[in-house]
């Protein structure tokens, strides 16, 4: 009985499975709404997300990132590591595997010459590529033979996943853009518009900021994918209209970036034609905490290490600081399927995730008076506390942006609750993160005592991320401003740790420096996490097979897409 | 007749050459970075790398000269290729290429100008056709209920933005009713009946929203119009001849009601190929409207130099020929 059981279930199962797996092209066309337009197909010389994701369809890199941040092999036979012999012992070289048998959509052969020819197409002086920083540190990429392709760096590379690898830097044929180098890379509009790749699927027309059209690949690398014959990515428009045409009209399958108000989107869902789909990646929703004194009449010295904040240097008072914030109320007010609550730098992935701080998920009003008590802050008759004649007054901030003016209220309110006043800003987005070393309202040069933005890393790893809180990143006057430091938080301890990180390889040991050092950024006076922001779109319940992915593009799966009837 | 309107091209070419340093001063005075999309990830060298290699290194009056070159040059010869298939010097010349598309800038102008007819273009007949009778007849019984409904028609149409009333008949047609689409196919092709149907029916919002918002503002000038002519002596004379009120309606003040209307008309028409900025960018109409703002966008500013070249030689055009139909429909204006 039980065995019957177990075998018609598992019959079922596979019924299920061969529904959709039969056979490529059966499920006819999936229609992809992007509000931001495709301009163009090229991710080498594209300007944003958009072209990036679209072009994820057609070009493909050697790996990319799955949902958890783990690297897949795509075009590579296998992830090289120091202990398969695929990177080198002392860090300086990656040799990658190509499977055997892969063609372009044109039917020739994906050979390692490809590769080598996308380095130096990147690489070119005048070609002015978007991507060059995944081919940091790179001296050469050789094609040992056809299939192998080893990639040399200047320096020891314990994390030497970046050039070739997730959807900023696919292959492309050497054959197509052959011609296309430097200078003449805008001259090969036809290249840049339908390149041939070895993604499941080929451009058959496009319309520049406006609409793509795609079939699936006959050459694609699996015989039975993609499911869908044709697809449509569809631009223009904005985020709550896009989030509309899946929600309640259900013209379209899947829209990106539902960047639109909770209470608006929940309404849209309610019309159960479909989902609202999130996945998070590294964007934190963070308040930095001036650890330089920022008063006026300091002059030029103003905000630099030459003078101490007066009283955000103590630990305690930034705890109490974190503690009486409400982030449940920040994130369901402003974020909704777009927000989760962290008390991190590095929120993510998952196995770079500290879970030493969570202390600060719950909000604690007695906690943060306690320990402003006991640091000798009193409560003055103004509901202020005071302590030697400072009254704690902070002048909080941020971007001009709907959302983060809301949270400053928010915020404000609760730090009134253990006395701390709060006087709030919000300068233009374009002039806060100009960097212009003219302007005094830059977020580097953060002539305020805390303020609000958000920031993230590409790809999974933390290390050149966590080396913008090293003590030689301070913006300061003779970088002109420039430097990642906006806290200007210093120590050595850090520094050291942060070195080590830069030597060790393998990815237990870099996922516990990497916990260590968060710890010690979370856990000193200079920084309070608020929100783990997401990506957002939403998808049909007529599309099946869709993964949200935070690490690499949304599209990265398309070829196991299918229609759910 | 013909000396006048030969004099006033000539004396277009000028005009147009100093609008076109105003435009490129403008773009270029104006901040805004073809970098600034990039995520921030992307360190400043970078920037300035792609900077340069999209032409921004050269100082000013050098790409401005370019860009003349380019366009004055450049663009109708390789135009003049196309049509006649001949070879002029070597073929290969530096066209203006868009910095977000990295394709020829004229190129992106004809894919999208048909939409733009058809949809803009359109709008605007229907809001004629609208327009019309509604001054006629709000006109001739001036203060009855047609004509205050007539005016609260034409109120609700000044006042009432398109970006509004778009998304109303959005709400309603599309999500409430599920009649029409809210997102405009640009990859159809009216190949049958039932294509042209599906043409038909993504064409009637953008259309109507644009045709009411024409209709409200040209049938207030028609109203106008018709009350200045209605009280003349000729029409008195008309009736006095015993003419039917149709024909002294419909003939005599009609026809003179319009010259000014026409005018209007007329130099309203540059406006259909500017698009209607707001309106495709709801419906997600592939026309040169939203092909403005995504330039505006992402900084593109060859594309947006370009495309306001255009429209303002469009309206030193119209004016032109408003001027000339002006003449032509009132017999006593006579350019000498």
């Amino acid at each position: 009985m039980r065995l019957t059981n177990i075998l018609s279930g598992a019959a079922a199962a596979a019924l299920l499975a061969s529904a959709w797996a039969a056979e490529r092209g059966s499920d006819g066309q999936v229609n992809i709404l992007y509000w931001q337009a495709v301009s163009i197909m090229n991710p080498f010389l594209s300007s944003g997300t958009k072209d990036v994701e679209a072009a994820s369809l057609v070009l493909e890199p050697l790996a990319r990132f799955d949902q958890d941040g783990q690297l897949v092999p795509y075009l590579a036979e296998d992830i090289p590591t120091v202990e398969n012999g695929g990177v080198s012992e002392d860090l300086t070289s990656i040799t990658w595997k190509l499977k055997e048998g892969l063609l372009w959509s044109d039917g020739t052969p994906v050979t390692a010459a490809d590769a080598v020819f996308t380095w130096t197409y990147c690489t070119h002086p005048e070609g002015g590529c978007a991507q060059l920083p995944n081919f940091g540190d790179v001296t050469s990429v050789e094609a040992v033979d056809d299939l192998t392709i080893k990639v040399t760096f200047g320096v020891p590379k314990p994390y030497p996943y970046g050039p070739l690898v997730g959807a900023q830097s696919p292959i492309i044929q050497a054959a197509q853009f052959s011609e296309c180098l430097g200078t003449r890379a805008p001259e090969c509009t036809d290249a840049n518009f339908k390149p041939i790749g070895t993604g499941p699927f080929v451009v058959t027309d496009f319309k520049a900021n406006d609409v793509v059209t795609f079939e699936a690949n006959p050459n694609f690398r699996d015989p039975a994918k993609p499911a869908f014959a044709t697809a449509v990515l569809k631009g223009g428009g904005d985020a709550a209209s896009a989030a509309r045409s899946v929600l309640e009209t259900g013209e379209f399958d899947y829209a990106w970036n539902a960047q639109v108000e909770p209470e608006i989107l929940t309404a849209m869902e309610a019309a159960g034609n479909g989902e609202v789909i999130s996945a998070f990646g590294t964007l934190v929703e963070r308040i930095m905490v001036n650890q330089t004194n920022p008063d006026p009449a300091l002059g030029d010295e103003r905000s630099t290490a030459a003078h101490p904040h007066p009283f955000l240097t103590d630990p305690n008072v930034v705890k109490a600081l974190s503690l009486a914030i409400d982030r449940a109320i920040l994130i369901e007010t402003g974020y909704g399927a777009a927000g989760r609550m962290t008390c991190n730098l590095v929120p993510a992935p998952e196995y770079n995730a500290s879970t030493n701080n969570d202390w600060c998920k719950e909000r604690n009003v007695e906690e943060a008076n306690r320990l402003l008590d006991e640091a000798g802050w009193v409560m003055g008759s103004d509901g202020v506390r005071e302590k030697d004649g400072v009254r704690l007054s902070v002048l909080y901030q941020t971007s001009t942006n709907s959302v983060r003016q809301a949270a400053q209220a928010l915020i404000k309110q609760d730090w009134q609750a253990i006395g701390v006043e709060t006087e709030l800003r919000n300068i233009d987005a374009g002039v806060f993160f100009g960097g212009d070393p003219g302007s005094p309202d830059t977020f580097q040069k953060f002539y305020a005592d805390v303020q609000m933005y958000a920031n993230n890393f590409d790809g999974t790893d933390a290390e050149k991320y966590l080396g913008d809180w090293l003590c030689s990143e301070f913006p300061r006057p003779d970088t002109q401003w420039q430097g990642g430091n906006i806290s200007r938080f210093c120590s050595e301890e850090f520094d050291a740790k942060h070195a080590e990180l830069a030597k060790t390889a393998g990815q237990e040991a870099r996922s516990k420096l990497i916990i260590e050092l968060n710890d010690m950024i979370v856990n000193s006076s200079s920084f309070i996490p608020l929100v783990d922001r997401g990506r957002v779109s939403t998808r049909s319940n007529k599309l099946g097979g869709v993964i949200m992915n935070p690490w690499d593009s949304e599209l990265w799966n398309a070829a196991d897409w299918h229609r759910v009837e | 007749m013909f000396a006048y309107t030969l004099r006033r091209l000539l004396f277009a070419i000028p005009t147009l050459i100093v609008i076109s340093f105003i435009i490129f001063a403008l773009l270029d005075l104006s901040p805004g970075d073809p970098t600034a999309n990039l995520p921030l990830t992307i360190p400043p060298e970078v920037r300035e790398q792609i900077r340069i290699a999209l032409g921004l290194g050269e100082p000013f009056h050098i790409r401005y000269l370019l860009w003349l070159q380019q366009f004055f040059v450049n663009e109708p010869l390789n135009i003049l290729e196309k049509l006649t298939g001949l070879t002029f010097g070597d073929g290969d010349r530096m066209r203006v290429i868009s910095w977000q598309t990295r394709s020829p800038v004229t190129d992106l102008i004809v894919e999208r100008l048909p939409q733009t007819l058809w949809v803009v273009g359109l709008s605007y007949v229907v809001g004629i056709l609208i327009a019309i009778p509604i001054g006629v007849i709000s006109a001739y019984k001036q203060y009855s209920w047609f004509d205050q409904l007539g005016t609260l028609f034409s109120m609700i149409g000044f006042s009432v933005p398109t970006f509004f009333t778009g998304l109303l008949f959005i709400v309603i047609f599309s999500v409430w009713l599920g009649w029409l689409p809210s997102i405009y196919d640009t990859n159809l092709r009216v190949t049958n009946l039932e294509t042209f149907w599906q043409q038909v029916r993504q064409m009637i919002m953008p259309v109507m929203v644009l045709g009411l918002a024409n209709a409200a503002q040209l049938s207030r000038f028609m109203r106008a119009s018709m009350l200045d002519n209605l009280s003349q002596e000729y029409v008195r004379t008309a009736r006095a001849k015993g003419m039917r009120e149709r024909t002294v309606l419909l003939v005599h003040v009609l026809r003179n009601s319009l010259i000014p209307v026409v005018t209007v008309i007329a130099l309203g028409i540059p406006t259909i190929f500017g698009g209607a900025i707001i309106t495709e960018q709801i419906f997600r109409v592939n026309g040169l409207g939203q092909l403005l703002i995504t330039g505006i966008q992402g900084a593109d500013i060859p594309l947006v130099q370009t495309l306001t070249f255009i429209f303002a030689v469009l309206i030193v055009l119209f004016n032109l020929i408003a001027d000339l139909i002006y003449g032509m429909l009132d017999p006593r204006i006579r350019y000498e």
